[in-house]
């Protein structure tokens, strides 16, 4: 059973979280003795397409037609549908990005597929059965679910796994498919993307601000932190509901769920509902002047102390440790 | 403008989630439901569409009787009518395929979901629903506004938004920023008594995915304090030990 990929770029450039899903899906494709074809959509150069190779692709469809330079939903469901048909593949993955929950969906329901979104591990494929392991109840727990269907469409969460090169020789081959009239019935008006900041759900490190910090005026000091380790902003929900920080940047059961390498809180309590979006991180940091913050009881390290003194601190830290690396 | 809203009856948020019967069934032993956050700003925003009789809401809910009171609840915060899809909601898939049945059948010019359900979640429902019906779907929306018969839609994604215009009907699954939740008043939960509440029979169809069980996340050790005279520690600590910067 091949596998299909889908391979999502922003701006004709690929993303972290698209070697992840390649790797993951070359991983799959092992499992069941099969190959790898990805598939692209957009204008993504040659050189940015034999990248795909590095991560286990033997194949890649390249579908650069003007009219889908763009992200139009339909459109791109029906030209990845029709690619898994051609290719007879039983699996297709993408990564459970905003355009990838889109997508799965439509795509699922064109293949008459089962569709298991917000997977985070490698399927078990026991006994001719396809069990994944997948969040629930918004972050607070994970389900295993057989998907009983002949083909699986299933999404994998960012940063749940790891970027593996494999080097082999991708071929690529233009893919011309069909687009009905009524798939491109949308039309896109404006596209804004601040690129000189890191995106939230990809982020190695998350930085993320509370109510402690008693203001917008104060994010001046976590900015410089974010910006020092590189890494995404984020906020409590109370926060953007002040609109102290935009909305995109509340994490949390009703905000982004994100799993980092390194998430440092600083002046947020640890309500039930912010750990929901954030406990699937590697490490957490946590800064809170009150030492029984429930936030201290999930985290792996922690600093009892006001975020005004000990954040400036941490930066000149920061500082050092680079300048000395 | 007729616009069909999709609720689901969910934990509240404050849920402390555990499984019974070898983790294979959700725990819903003092679990007080709620109507899904996301639906209730859904919701809010077709209330306002519909402002002074400019048409109609109908609430739809793939669910059993105990789905009533966030039915009823629904309705007291302005819902015209609402209907109930008589069935456990198995999955993704059934919930869209026993919706779309019902939109073919009374067709609508927009239909609005959540984001996502905040307990099996996955945010499958909308484009699900959209593809059944062979309509455009959008989600995570942040905005939405109607003009004619066209529907200006902001959209998140990945470090931005998108502006999109799409022809009506279309299928739009809520966020936050769409609308601001409203809170029932006393004389909407009076009328809610007595608004109409349809139950309907579930289509047949094949299911494809069964949940064989639950874990919640492993939990971690015990925190490790520095003293916040001592910063540096930490980043010594999170280099050396942590391995993550
Ligand atoms: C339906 C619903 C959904 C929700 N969804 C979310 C969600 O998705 N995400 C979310 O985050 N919340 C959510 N909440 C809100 C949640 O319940 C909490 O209210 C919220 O997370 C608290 O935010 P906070 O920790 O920033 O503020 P607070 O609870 O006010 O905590 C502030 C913390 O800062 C500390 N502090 C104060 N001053 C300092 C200082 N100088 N230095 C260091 N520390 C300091 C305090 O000790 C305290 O622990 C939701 C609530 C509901 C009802
Ligand atoms: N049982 C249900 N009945 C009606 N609508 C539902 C149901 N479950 C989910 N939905 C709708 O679909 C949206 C997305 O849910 P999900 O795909 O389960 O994350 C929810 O916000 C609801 O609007």
């Amino acid at each position: 059973m091949p596998v299909l990929v889908y391979t999502e770029n922003a701006d004709g450039k690929f993303k972290k979280s698209t070697f992840e899903v390649v790797s993951y899906a070359r991983a799959i494709a092992d499992q069941n003795n099969t190959s790898l074809t990805a598939i692209s959509i957009g204008n993504v150069s040659k050189d940015d397409l034999n990248l795909l190779g590095k991560y286990g692709a033997e194949k890649v469809l390249n579908v650069s037609n003007d009219k889908l330079k763009n992200f139009v939903n339909q459109a791109y469901a029906s030209v990845i549908a029709e690619a898994a048909k051609k290719e007879g593949a039983d699996v297709v993955v993408l990564s459970n990005s905003f355009s990838g929950r889109g997508l799965a969906p439509r795509i699922g329901v064109k293949l008459e597929a089962g569709v298991a979104d917000g997977v985070v591990s490698l399927p078990e494929q026991a006994g001719g059965k396809f069990i994944v392991k997948k969040t629930a109840f918004s972050g607070k727990a994970f389900a295993r679910v057989e998907l009983t269907s002949a083909k699986k469409v299933i999404s994998l969460i960012p940063n749940s796994y790891k970027v593996v090169e494999t080097n082999t020789a991708a071929k690529l081959e233009d893919f011309n498919a069909d687009i009905k009239q009524s798939d491109l019935t949308s039309i896109i008006k404006e596209i804004v993307r601040s690129t000189d900041k890191v995106s939230l759900p990809d982020a190695d490190i998350v930085v993320s601000g509370g109510r402690g910090l008693k203001g917008p005026e104060n994010w001046g000091m976590v900015e410089e932190l974010a910006d020092l380790l590189g890494a995404a902003l984020a906020c409590s929900k109370p926060v953007s509901d002040a609109g102290w920080r935009p909305h995109s940047e509340h994490v949390g059961q009703t905000g982004i769920a994100v799993s980092p390498n390194l998430y440092i809180a600083i002046g947020i309590s640890g309500a039930i509902q912010h750990l929901a979006g954030v406990s699937s991180s590697k490490v957490i940091v946590v800064i809170n002047k009150d030492a029984e913050a429930p936030f201290f009881k999930v985290a792996d390290y922690g600093i009892v102390g006001d975020a005004f003194e000990v954040v400036p601190k941490l930066i000149s830290a920061i500082k050092e440790y680079k300048a000395s690396a | 403008m007729k616009i069909l809203v999709c609720i689901s009856n969910v934990p509240d948020t404050t849920t402390k989630i555990t499984f019974t019967d070898n983790n294979t069934q959700f725990n819903t032993a003092g679990v007080q439901f709620i109507l899904n956050p996301y639906d209730e700003i859904a919701l809010a925003r077709a209330i306002e569409l519909t402002d002074g009789g400019n048409g109609s809401v109908t609430v739809i809910n793939v669910g059993e009787i105990n789905t009533e009171p966030t039915i009823r609840k629904a309705l007291a915060i302005g819902a015209t009518d609402a209907v109930r899809v008589n069935a456990k909601p198995h999955d993704a898939w059934f919930v869209a395929y026993q919706i779309a049945q019902y939109v073919k059948a009374n067709p609508c010019d927009l239909v609005l979901t959540g984001r996502e359900s905040i307990d099996y979640n996955g945010s499958k429902v909308a484009a699900m629903l959209g593809e059944l019906l062979d309509i455009p779907s959008v989600s995570i929306i942040k905005k939405l506004d109607i003009n004619g018969s066209k529907v200006t839609v902001e959209r998140e994604i990945e470090g931005g938004k998108e502006v999109l215009e799409m022809p009506l009907p279309i299928v739009a699954g809520c966020a936050e920023g769409v609308a601001e939740p409203k809170i029932p008043n006393m004389r909407g939960i009076m009328s809610a008594r007595t608004k109409p509440l349809v139950v309907i029979e579930p289509a047949e169809v094949k299911t494809f995915s069964e949940v064989l069980s639950y874990e919640t996340p492993a939990p971690r050790g015990q925190v490790k304090l520095v003293p916040a005279d001592d910063v540096a520690k930490l980043v010594t600590l999170l280099h050396e030990e942590a391995r993550v910067i």
